[in-house]
């Protein structure tokens, strides 16, 4: 057994320290830590923040891979749910069925009849006990939480919890770990969204889309976040030639359809991928590296709109008297853009990242549908949603893979919607 | 006299509890102008938009009775006090800019309130608005009745304004601050028309105003408004001559021009401007050629002494903060010599400048927007220390002279951790005097530093500088459009028209026997309060 890291395993747990890394930074400056306690001092701010830090968690259990004496790639998550893996079925079964969905031609003693066959792995006289082990570790998870919280000595004094409900807080905690235990002691001896067209469980199909989705939303934002920073606040700064030449770069991006220069991008990489094998190890490595891809070109397509947001608040700024006076203190460009500019600017910054965060997961499955998303072999809910095309149309209907991934997205751009709001009443200064 | 609106123990609270206006309780009366004087937070304009029933949505009346003739206003259902407001009671504000909507004709602006209210259609409604436009004493108002309001000046939009106030003749107008955005000619002639209106019309007036010399030219009545409550009401005779209550007296005092006895100061210029030019381009047609200059500065000759306060006054847009910039080289000057230390700062670049950066410094009329709000007041005093290189270069020492200068200023040295929105406009300015202090400049530019500051504290600031000059010897450049302060600030006075300095002399030869014909008129626009007081200063 060896540690893998592939291209995204890095970045995103890079990306993890970074966040924070800052976090701690930002808490230490009074007036940040005074209003970050005012977005968790809602409730529902609150909820959210706790069910994002859940699907972070769980895209940052699925990023640490390594290699098995099998050769097979598998990460901690998978060995978490790894019965899922090996139970598979043969075919469609719908959730918490003890049978397939479809009928199958069989002998049976002598005749050939058409009858549902049980499924292999389900165990229905289970359930009950499932249920009790499935509280039973939520509670025990719970506990040990609140235990190391209580271990470390005024965790919630000063901290950005400071005003919330404690309360609820807890209560959420208590609910996440809870319905995930379920769902983990239910999943051995059941499918709980049932399984698809080749019996794989549709439960991990949704659970292991989490990475796909999270990287996804915060990798194109890192990537995306210099460009628009930089250029917008120079171009709003400099004025002149420079702001020419930035507006002349984003206006022109911004004439070509994104989906059309998305989709050319991701097509001429696939062909070179395809004509250079060689390049890489494995499968997982290839779709690894697309979906790198991916994020990229989706941060270069989407810088554009924060960046003449940026701009224009940096014209605006660059006028007030505060940057006058610094100027006359001999403050040079550098202090002024770092020091008096950049940091004013940062709430329309934050407020854009937890914005587009919810748009940029909804993009890959708007890509993935149209076939110019991750890998096909990469669990994704564009995926799932993409095979959900044919399965609706079969008579009966098998729903249940698009319900799982619409679950699984929306409470995540739900979570990341409602927390959004709430940052931007407390941090955009006209409200006060 | 009659009285048509009543006001009888009006309390405000805001959602939370606090209170804002604590029984309020005045009379107006037919043909009358009440004046509602008080500093910012006094609750004044609250008390005119609680009784238009406009208050902000986190205020809410607590109790008491607005009574327009029988009716009390509380009690109306909104449709009926839509039918009050700008039928019966109008209103005008203190800023026309955004008072008016900038993509409606103005005529059509004016019209739609008399279509709302009269039913007044056609020619008619046409005839009127043009009337009331030439009632307001707008030149031409068949031909500018078409025009945008950007097309007007400050002083004209607010005659719009008034027209539009006027057009349902109505009972009661309620002017909240209408001439405080405006320069003191413009001030006069606006104070000078709502009087002749009010007269012609019989309407009653309430006027909101923090300004002594206003309620002097226009007021019947006044009432004195401190922290919600109404503390003083009195004819305005009375009230200039007599005033009752403590704090009318300290704020008719601080209103007043105050003489502060200055030492002379060295004969040895520390700064001599000679026929400094500043020209922005005026970019048009194709390929944005040069056609034009806009002359902001166009030659202008002075002298700074040291530990002198030169003043420089003059209306807006007569290029005196234009002049102030370009002395700091924050602005491109186009010809001319900034005489320092036997250098000519104009002729130097950016990188050579930053030499005498330290010795040169500025303070802004906005308290608000001179401090950068991510940053810790103490940080903001430091910079300078930090990056002109001044004083001690170590932390520790850096922050121990930036306490020692929150108490020159007379604030706390633990008031350097906070953040500028903590403060009032006052203790910011105070907070903006320490950062340029922190340089230990040899002159600084004040630009119109007290003008958005209440009297009082106004006064305080005023004699702020006058000890920080009389103990490091620091020389002002002082920006203002008030004559009133004069007495109590400066060595010798700039009157600035139009990019040029028109008159220069000590403050008493200007202000007592002005020569320049612009002088004679700026002095004669003043409020007769304060040219009466000036006259009373130097009578003897």
């Amino acid at each position: 057994m060896s540690l893998v890291i592939l291209w995204t395993d890095a970045l995103i747990w890079l990306l993890a320290g970074m966040l924070v890394l800052w976090g701690h930074v930002a808490v230490q400056d009074r007036m940040n830590r005074q209003r970050w306690q005012q977005v968790f001092a809602s409730p529902i701010a609150l909820v959210s923040a706790l069910v994002l830090l859940a699907y972070v968690a769980v895209a940052l259990l699925d990023s640490i891979h390594f290699r098995l004496e099998s050769g097979q790639l598998r990460s901690v998550l998978d060995m978490l749910f790894i019965h899922l893996l090996e139970n598979t079925e043969r075919t469609y079964s719908a959730p918490f069925a003890t049978h397939e969905y479809v009928k199958s031609v069989i002998e049976q003693n002598g005749q050939v009849v058409q009858t549902y066959l049980p499924l292999v792995h389900v165990q229905p006289e289970q359930l009950w006990p499932d249920i009790f082990k499935g509280l039973a570790l939520g509670g025990v998870l719970t506990a040990l939480l609140w235990l190391l919280v209580k271990g470390v000595s005024h965790f919630f004094a000063n901290s950005i919890f400071a005003l919330a409900d404690k309360k609820l807080l807890w209560r959420t905690i208590w609910l996440i770990l809870t319905v995930f235990s379920l769902l983990w002691a239910l999943s051995q001896h059941f499918h709980v969204f049932g399984t698809d067209k080749v019996g794989n469980d549709v439960l991990y199909q949704a659970l292991k889309s989490i990475r796909t989705g999270v990287l996804i939303g915060t990798l194109t934002t890192l990537l995306m976040l210099p460009f628009a920073i930089a250029l917008g606040v120079m171009a709003g700064y400099f004025k002149g030639k420079v702001d020419d030449v930035i507006q002349y770069l984003y206006t022109t991006l911004n004439a070509i359809p994104g989906v059309l220069l998305i989709a050319a991008a991701v097509l001429v990489m696939q062909g070179m991928l395809e004509t250079h094998p060689e390049w890489f190890g494995t499968l997982e490595e290839r779709a690894d590296l697309r979906l790198l891809f991916l994020t990229l070109i989706l941060g270069l397509t989407s810088w554009t709109g924060l960046c003449r947001l940026l701009r224009a608040e940096t014209l605006k700024l660059s006028q007030l008297e505060y940057v006058t006076a610094a100027r006359a203190l001999g403050a040079g460009h550098g202090r002024i853009l770092f020091r008096h500019i950049t940091p004013n600017l940062m709430h329309l910054v934050l407020i854009a990242i937890v914005l587009d965060f919810s748009a940029l997961v909804l993009a890959e499955a708007v890509l993935s549908y149209v076939g110019v998303g991750v890998d096909p072999t990469m669990n994704s809910w564009g995926n799932m949603i993409n095979a959900a095309r044919l399965e609706m149309a079969r008579e009966p209907m098998v729903w249940w893979s698009l319900a799982a991934a619409f679950v699984f997205m929306s409470t995540l751009v739900l979570a990341a919607n409602l927390l959004s709001d709430r940052i931007q009443q407390v941090f955009n200064p006209r409200n006060g | 006299m009659q009285t048509v609106l009543d006001v009888q123990a009006l309390s405000v609270r805001t959602r939370k509890g606090e209170d804002i206006l604590n029984g309020v309780s005045f009379q107006l009366k037919k043909g009358e102008v009440f004046a509602l004087v008080g500093e910012s937070g006094s609750g004044k304009s609250m008390t005119a938009l609680a009784l238009m029933r406009l208050l902000p949505e986190a205020l809410c009346v607590q109790g008491g009775r607005v009574l327009l003739g029988q009716e009390d206003l509380l009690q109306l259902p909104e449709a009926q006090m839509q039918q009050v407001r700008g039928r019966r009671i109008a209103m005008i504000f203190q800023e026309p800019m955004s008072a008016l909507n900038p993509v409606m004709r103005v005529g059509e602006q004016i019209a739609e309130v008399l279509r709302l209210h009269l039913g007044l259609r056609g020619k008619q409604l046409v005839k009127r608005v043009a009337a009331l436009l030439k009632e307001v004493e707008i030149p031409d108002p068949e031909k500018r009745m078409h025009w945008y309001p950007h097309q007007f000046s400050g002083g004209q939009k607010q005659r719009v304004m008034i027209a539009m106030a006027l057009a349902c003749e109505p009972e009661i107008l309620i002017a909240d601050e209408p001439t405080t955005a405006l320069d003191v000619s413009i001030q006069a002639q606006i104070l000078r028309l709502l009087k002749t209106l009010q007269q012609k019309h019989a309407m009653s007036v309430l006027f909101i105003t923090h300004d002594m010399g206003v309620v002097a030219e226009i007021a019947d009545r006044v009432g004195v408004m401190y922290q919600g409550e109404l503390v003083e009401t009195a004819p305005v005779k009375h009230f200039l001559t007599t005033p009752q209550h403590p704090y009318t007296q300290r704020l008719l005092h601080n209103a007043l021009p105050v003489r502060v006895e200055k030492p002379q100061p060295e004969k040895r210029a520390l700064l001599a401007v000679e026929n400094l030019k500043v020209w922005f381009p005026v970019k048009k047609k194709l390929f944005r050629r040069t056609v034009e200059h806009t002359r902001a500065v166009d030659g202008v000759d002075f002298k700074i002494y040291p530990a002198e306060t030169l003043a420089l006054v003059g209306e807006s847009g007569s290029g005196k903060s234009t002049l102030g910039m370009a002395l700091l080289r924050l602005l491109p000057v186009t010809a001319g010599s900034i005489i320092y230390d036997q250098t000519d700062l104009a002729k130097l670049n950016e990188k050579q400048m930053r030499a005498y950066r330290k010795d040169i410094q500025v303070i802004f009329q906005d308290p608000y927007a001179a401090l950068n709000p991510r940053m810790t007041v103490g940080e903001s005093i430091r910079e300078g220390m930090v990056t002109l290189k001044v004083g001690p270069q170590e932390k520790q020492a850096q922050l121990a002279r930036v306490a020692q200068l929150l108490e020159k200023v007379g604030l706390k040295a633990e008031h350097m951790h906070r953040y500028p929105h903590e403060f009032s406009g006052g203790q910011r300015q105070r907070i903006g005097i320490a950062r340029a202090l922190a340089v230990e400049p040899k002159l600084i530019v004040c630009d119109e530093i007290t003008s958005a500051l209440d009297v009082s504290v106004r006064a305080q600031i005023l004699d702020l500088l006058n000890q920080l000059q009389s103990e490091a010897g620091v020389s002002y450049l002082f920006i203002t459009h008030d004559l009133s302060i004069l007495p109590r600030i400066a060595h010798r006075v700039a009157v600035m028209e139009r990019g040029r300095i028109v008159e220069q002399g000590a403050v008493q030869q200007v202000l007592t026997a002005p020569e320049h014909a612009y002088t004679q008129k700026l002095l004669r626009a003043a409020p007769q309060l304060v040219t009466d007081a000036l006259q009373h200063l130097y009578a003897n």
